[in-house]
């Protein structure tokens, strides 16, 4: 796998099969944490984080346990059940050992422990066949696309709130309504990767 | 007896878990492409939903307090496995077309949310109207809005082609944008027939979210989403 590949994983992860924008993955934090930059942008990192772990744990326990022992089937229980046991025991260690760090990252870590974009990500991994390096690049492609998301959300957000909406369409629907544009905004990345790399 | 109706009755409109308690938005924008996805998914997390509620509900007494969630994720996942078995042995065409989705009906919101909101406090038969209610309201939520979609958006209707659309389609709304976009709009719908009243939560927030018990501290509480 050389480098060229793994640049491209990372394009197409974060810019063309944006999770939160294409996918659908993840939509609840990026609706419900998008309201203010600083909160956004704690919340991706803190989704970075997690997916970088997530991935760093399941992919050998895939490889090496369910696979070697003919247990995909458990593949589920497992991957939920370790997610999040680890993001609890990195919260606890984070609160112990580094209170700075936890006060600005550690109070987003509980939302995404059952986020179905952390699981996904991992179940994804393995149905791609990626190898270790890989499947890592793609998990920190597939969290940088989340914060670009976030980031560029929170700003459509910010315009929204001063503007007058149409009685029915306060709150929620509207939200929906720009986020649905913002989506339509990353069809321009669409081809990037071949005309790029191929 | 009216007790009982209405708790199965009121996940289908009062308390519709997509359009009134915003849960399990991710599978709703991502399977409604097509009507037949829509039933697939629909039906696949009502067995789920209703086999969670029954068992969590027969065992409150027993589960712990403290360790209730990973209780209720470890049960809620077993489900999805036989689930994701049976339908991988049986609808090889579903498995395919509902793909990551259908293993990720265990972080749905709406799972874990009714445990924790109703099965972990009612007895075993009303939480099993509690499921069929819900579940019912979750088909028929995701069926409504997977038709808009496939009409508009491809011309069909479950296979059918539909004479004049199919030629004139308006194919963004079966891709990501046309999601969004059509939820919103139905959520707005819901608000204006409503008056307002259908709709309470005016933000998306945690009293559905798994995690939600687990981080009273976090930014949800901050903001007074949860209470």
């Amino acid at each position: 796998m050389d480098f060229k590949a793994l640049i491209a994983i990372i394009m197409t992860s974060a810019l063309v099969n944006n999770y939160v924008l294409q996918q659908f993955l993840g939509i609840c934090p990026f609706l419900g944490v998008s309201k203010k930059l600083d909160q956004a942008t704690g919340m991706s990192i803190a989704v970075i984080f997690v997916m970088l772990l997530a991935t760093a744990v399941t992919w050998p326990i895939q490889e090496f346990i369910l696979n070697r022992f003919e247990l995909q089937y458990l593949q589920t229980i497992v991957f939920i059940l370790v997610i999040a046991a680890l993001v609890q025991l990195v919260e606890i260690i984070l609160k112990k050992n580094m209170p700075s760090l936890h006060a600005s990252l550690g109070i987003y870590l509980p939302l995404i422990t059952t986020n179905c974009a952390v699981l996904g990500l991992c179940i994804n991994n393995i149905d791609l066949g990626y190898g270790f390096l890989p499947a890592m690049v793609n998990a920190f492609g597939s969290g940088l696309g989340f914060l670009i998301a976030m980031v560029l959300f929170s700003g459509v957000r910010g315009r929204i709130e001063q503007n007058d909406a149409p009685e029915a369409f306060k709150g929620i629907p509207i939200t929906l309504v720009a986020a649905s544009i913002v989506s339509v905004s990353f069809f321009g990345f669409s081809g990037i990767v071949e005309n790029l790399f191929g | 007896m009216s007790n009982k109706l209405s708790v199965l009755t009121k996940g289908i409109v009062k308390e519709n878990p997509v359009l009134v308690l915003l849960l399990g938005t991710c599978p709703t924008l991502a399977v409604t492409t097509q009507a037949s996805n829509a039933i697939g998914m629909g039906v696949a997390a009502t067995a789920v939903l209703l086999c969670s509620n029954i068992v969590i509900s027969a065992l409150r007494k027993i589960i712990p307090d403290k360790v209730r969630i990973p209780c209720y994720i470890v049960l809620i996942a077993s489900f999805v496995t036989i689930v994701q078995m049976i339908v991988s042995a049986f609808a090889p065409d579903l498995n395919d077309s509902l793909g990551i989705f259908l293993p990720l009906i265990v972080v749905n919101c709406i799972i874990l949310g009714r445990a924790e909101a109703f099965a972990s406090k009612n007895g075993v038969i009303d939480s099993a109207l509690d499921a069929i209610g819900m579940g019912v309201g979750f088909t028929l939520t995701l069926f409504a809005m997977a038709s808009i979609r496939e009409i508009i958006g491809n011309g069909t209707w479950y296979g059918f082609s539909i004479p004049v659309l199919a030629d004139n389609h308006v194919s963004i709304l079966t891709m990501a944008p046309g999601g969004f976009l059509i939820f919103g709009v139905l959520i707005a719908i819901i608000n204006h027939a409503s008056k307002g009243k259908g709709v309470t939560r005016d933000e998306f927030g945690c009293d559905g979210c798994p995690s939600a018990s687990s981080c009273g501290r976090s930014t949800c509480a901050k903001e007074g989403v949860i209470e």
